[in-house]
């Protein structure tokens, strides 16, 4: 399969390992992963924040970069960046662009998963040759989780990782506050959401945190790193990408 | 020139609203259960359980052990004065030697505070939810006489009992005042925690009986 | 009249400075205080956490939960639809069964009208079923300052007016109490209450009963809202626990309803979807103890003076807006303040409105506007949240309530002309939006790094305002020293991903797993119960 990457501009600019691994990871299962040169951001801050307008040249550039017929499938190491695109994207192509905007934006936002939903969904896979020996816990994003109806795939994937030791998050589809602008503009609730947050992952002893998204491991992990816990983040993507030949040195990584 | 009506205005308001925001008409789809049946052990089964989560107390009996089974229930609670309704089944309250109040509507509604307890009959009862319906009609009495006295002892027959919600809808009558009962009344406003008994009948025994 | 005029006109917001639909603080400081408050915090999520649990149980054990959901959300839309020719006919109905019918354009008029109906009856005091809409436009307030004497007959409504406090929850208005501050508050307010009352929740409820008993059996006029009202027949709705709206309804002679236009429905057969969707969202109960239905006037039984007040205050404003309208579906069932992770930890004060969490975070800015006066509190609801989506979920008549939000925060921005923000925004864009700057501005990043930014362990543990809330409580990461898109261009990314590509030709480890299928399950209950489309839930 012929499969885009969009690496999204958090991911490309702050957070390069977890696209690194995606793109690994795809190959490494025998398919093409092509990388639109032109790509910047899907624009899922300007519309959460109250901005439709600014965002348009945005969401028309997504749309030019992985429109292409021999694309045939997007994919993004990102539950909200999905999310964007498949929901919000046709509100922004609606209210301020133009017809063929609007076409381009129904023909990407079909063709657009989050990566859980590519692995299992689209190519059928669970088992992804992966290894990973460590002490495990997953966050569920509230976007991969509610809007984009992710379920367990992603604990699948997780759970035939060889030599795993996954364990249950107390309460864990609860949010972890971080919301994109919310975790500024309303910083004192979201830390409150935080705290709760980090004092579940304590309770699981694990010596990672995983999510499928950059962001949300981002807040959890600036709040893990304060206190200075022991359990560090990482995305789902290092794990999946982790294999016997090549593992995922943990400790090296870790702040 | 008339100074438009509140009435005129709101009106006028929802017009222009729905103007500038049109809306396509929407369909309602009604897949939800309904028109369920269930046997008559289910559905006695299915009630009685619902009202024991409820707190309420529940005597299943056949027709002809009514007068006795109340009798009781009215020597437990110790009410010796109770209210019946108008056109209450007399043989009912054979076995009950207190004193016996036919309601009417000249009493005052707070002189029925004086009362030990009231018995009344029942118009529907849905399963599903532990939900008697009383309708105010021949034996039902006022809303205000199962309302006011401390203990509620109600009849059900098991032919009036169906299985959900739906069902029990259908079968009332709009125009009569409708009260639903689901266990003695109760609160959550402390701590969201359920206490049975606040303003309402703090008991209510339910009287089922299996062959009428 | 505008409609004659041919052109729509823009309905009108509740009146500025009128009712309880606006708080004196924005959202960020009045929840700075709430957050401070430890006893607060632990009866909320003490409370909440209880209700979730209920509300999970009862709502998973009916196997037709989502069809009843649609069926709600539709008929709702539908209502909205037909606004005018429902509210007539109810009306007429009503009428027809010896009711009167009054039309409020907003609280103020409403206040007026149910002043003047108390006032005929000669009655100073009115006992009161627990009322949102009444709540909204400050009726309370209203008949004190006229002389009359309301009395909350609810318990957790007893308990705020007792203690001159305000609601902070739609269904459990005293959530932010708990048992021990209850019994100081009746110990130091209920006159001729036993001394050695305790905690015992059993035992509150009863020194409430005992102090109530007397005002339902000696007063004339009851003012209640309505939970639902049958266009079809006339009938209108209390749904309750206590038996206080029984009594409030059944024993006065003299009974006022003031009901909010959106809440008629056409049929009498409606009830059989809202009364299993509104308990089971609300207190987590199959079946709340009591409800109750009337028609106009019953001779012989119940209020043989009845008055029907529907009320605009803002919801034909809500329901000019193709989006905002839907929340006038709502049912105050509160299920979406009970799984909000905000309001768990900033509780219902915070929003300043008689409507918190997040519908009246949607609710309150289209019925009150948001932009009524500088500063306007109400243009900070649509922020205070983190769009988890939780409300969406538990809603029982399907409000997409994050979307909702979204959009009014587009409204907001729209509104609010050239803020610092918006600049910022505007230049974020322009650096996104192409693809050689952007490019230049991940170079610049990197190069931050490679200067000293975020010192020896990589991480920034402090940023200027307004990053400095965050950076109070969490590191962030210095950028690294290489983008994806530069490494996958370097000869080390290319070499990688060849030898990937080289891997995946040779061990063809991506077909497709024995036996796997997509799956349907999920983790949560939201996920577990609904569509489960690549699409979503749209």
């Amino acid at each position: 399969m012929r499969i885009g990457l969009f690496a999204t501009c958090l991911g490309d600019t702050l957070f390069p390992e977890a696209v690194k691994s995606t793109a690994v990871l795809l190959a490494r299962l025998g398919h093409e992963v092509v990388f639109p040169p032109d790509q910047t951001c899907c624009g899922q801050m300007h519309v959460n924040t109250g901005y439709q307008r600014e965002p348009v040249p945005l969401v028309r550039n997504f749309a030019t970069q992985f429109g292409d017929a021999s694309i045939d499938a997007v994919v993004m190491p990102s539950g909200s960046c999905a999310g964007s695109v498949r929901h919000q994207h046709e509100i922004v192509a609606e209210r301020y662009g133009d017809a063929a905007l609007r076409a381009g934006v129904a023909t990407v936002k079909a063709k657009t998963y989050e990566l859980s939903e590519l692995l299992v969904d689209v190519l059928g896979v669970t088992q992804v040759g992966a290894y990973f020996p460590h002490r495990v816990t997953y966050h569920p994003t509230c976007h991969s989780l509610r809007m984009l109806r992710v379920g367990d795939k992603p604990l699948k994937l997780l759970r035939a990782v060889e030599d795993i030791d996954l364990v249950e998050l107390p309460e864990a589809d609860s949010c972890c506050g971080f919301g994109g602008t919310f975790a500024v503009k309303n910083a004192e609730t979201s830390t409150a959401m935080l705290q709760d947050k980090m004092r579940n992952i304590a309770d699981t002893k694990a010596d990672v945190c995983s999510a499928g998204d950059s962001s949300c491991l981002m807040h959890i992990g600036g709040g893990l790193s304060r206190i200075k816990s022991g359990t560090r983040t990482l995305h789902l993507a290092q794990i999946l990408g982790s294999t016997r030949t090549a593992p995922y040195a943990l400790m090296e990584a870790a702040r | 020139m008339t100074t438009p009506t509140a009435r005129d205005t709101v009106l006028g308001r929802i017009r222009d609203a729905l103007a500038l925001a049109p809306t396509p008409a929407a369909e309602v789809p009604r897949s939800y259960r309904t028109g369920r049946t269930l046997p008559d052990g289910e559905r006695l089964a299915l009630l009685t359980d619902r009202l024991v989560d409820y707190k309420a107390e529940v005597h299943p009996c056949t027709g002809d052990r009514t007068a006795e089974v109340i009798a009781g229930i009215l020597r437990e609670h110790d009410a010796r004065r109770i209210g019946v309704p108008d056109g209450l089944d007399e043989e009912w309250l054979s076995a009950f030697d207190g004193e016996v109040q036919r309601d009417s509507a000249d009493i005052p509604a707070p002189s029925l505070d004086a009362l030990d307890g009231v018995v009344t009959a029942s118009a529907v009862s849905c399963a599903e939810t532990g939900t008697i319906f009383l309708d105010g009609s021949s034996g039902q009495g006022r809303r205000a006489l199962s309302l006011v006295p401390d203990l509620h002892v109600c009849v059900v027959d098991l032919s009036s009992v169906v299985a959900g919600v739906p069902e029990a809808i259908a079968r009332l009558v709009p125009e009569r005042p409708t009260t639903l009962i689901s266990g003695p009344s109760a609160t959550s406003d402390i701590e969201l925690e359920r206490v049975e008994g606040v303003h309402g009948p703090r008991n209510l025994a339910v009287v089922i009986r299996t062959d009428a | 009249m505008s409609t004659f005029l041919g052109m729509p006109a823009a309905p009108p917001r509740s009146p500025y400075g009128t009712g309880n639909l606006r708080g004196d603080r924005k959202f960020p400081a009045a929840a700075h205080d709430e957050l401070g408050n430890d006893q607060l915090r632990r009866n909320l999520g003490r409370a909440t956490r209880t209700i979730r649990a209920k509300r999970i149980d009862v709502t998973g054990e009916l196997p037709d939960w989502e069809e009843l959901r649609d069926a709600g959300s539709a008929i709702k839309t539908d209502t909205m639809n037909r606004l005018p020719e429902l509210l007539e006919q109810l009306e007429a109905r009503v009428t027809e069964r010896g009711g009167t019918v009054h039309w409020a354009r907003d609280g103020v008029e409403a206040n007026e009208i149910v002043t003047r109906l108390v006032r005929e009856t000669g009655s100073s005091d009115v006992i009161k079923v627990k009322s949102m809409a009444t709540q909204e436009i400050g009726l309370n307030e209203h008949l004190e300052a006229e002389g009359i004497t309301p009395y909350e007959t609810d318990l957790a409504e007893l308990i705020v007016q007792l203690a001159h406090d305000k609601p902070s929850h739609i269904l459990v208005p005293a959530i932010h109490r708990n048992r021990d501050e209850i019994r100081e508050i009746f110990l130091k307010e209920i006159p001729g209450v036993d001394p050695a009352l305790d905690n015992v929740p059993a035992h509150l409820a009863a020194a409430a009963r005992a102090y109530l008993r007397e005002k339902f059996m000696t007063t004339k006029v009851a003012v209640s809202g309505a939970n639902f009202g049958i266009a079809e027949t006339g009938t209108l709705s209390v749904v309750e626990s206590e038996g206080n709206g029984r009594m409030c309804l059944t024993l006065p002679d003299t009974l006022i309803t003031v009901m909010g236009i959106e809440k008629v429905l056409p049929r009498y057969q409606d009830l059989e979807v809202f009364f299993q969707l509104l308990p089971r969202s609300s207190t987590g109960e199959r079946m709340n103890p009591y409800t109750s239905l009337w028609t106009g006037v019953t001779p012989g039984d119940g209020p043989q003076d009845f008055h029907l007040v529907l009320l605009d205050n803002g919801r034909t404003a809500a329901l000019a807006d193709t989006v905002g309208r839907e929340a006038l579906n709502c049912i105050r069932c509160s299920a979406c303040l009970n799984v909000c992770p905000v309001y768990e930890r900033a509780g219902g004060h915070a929003y300043g409105s008689t409507y918190p969490g997040p519908i009246g975070a949607v609710l309150t800015p289209q019925l009150a506007g948001m932009h009524a006066a500088k500063d306007d509190p109400n243009s900070s609801l649509p922020y205070a949240s983190s769009l988890c989506g939780a409300c969406f979920d538990a809603c029982p008549v399907k409000i997409d309530i994050p979307s909702l939000l979204v959009e009014l925060r587009h409204q907001n921005t729209e509104q609010s002309g050239t803020t610092a923000e918006k600049l910022a925004m505007k230049a974020a864009a322009g650096v996104m939006k192409s693809p050689r700057i952007y490019t230049a501005a991940q170079k610049a990043a990197s190069f931050s790094r490679s200067v000293g930014v975020g010192g020896r362990d990589r991480t920034i543990s402090h940023l200027p305002a307004p990053f400095d809330g965050w950076s109070d409580s969490r590191d962030t990461a210095a950028p690294p020293k290489q983008s994806f898109r530069s490494w996958l261009a370097s000869a080390e990314g290319a070499e990688t991903m060849r030898a990937a590509a080289e891997e995946g030709a040779a061990h063809p480890a991506g077909s497709p797993d024995e036996g796997a299928a997509p799956t349907t399950e999920g983790p949560d209950e939201g996920a577990g119960r609904t569509d489960e489309s690549p699409e979503g839930d749209q």
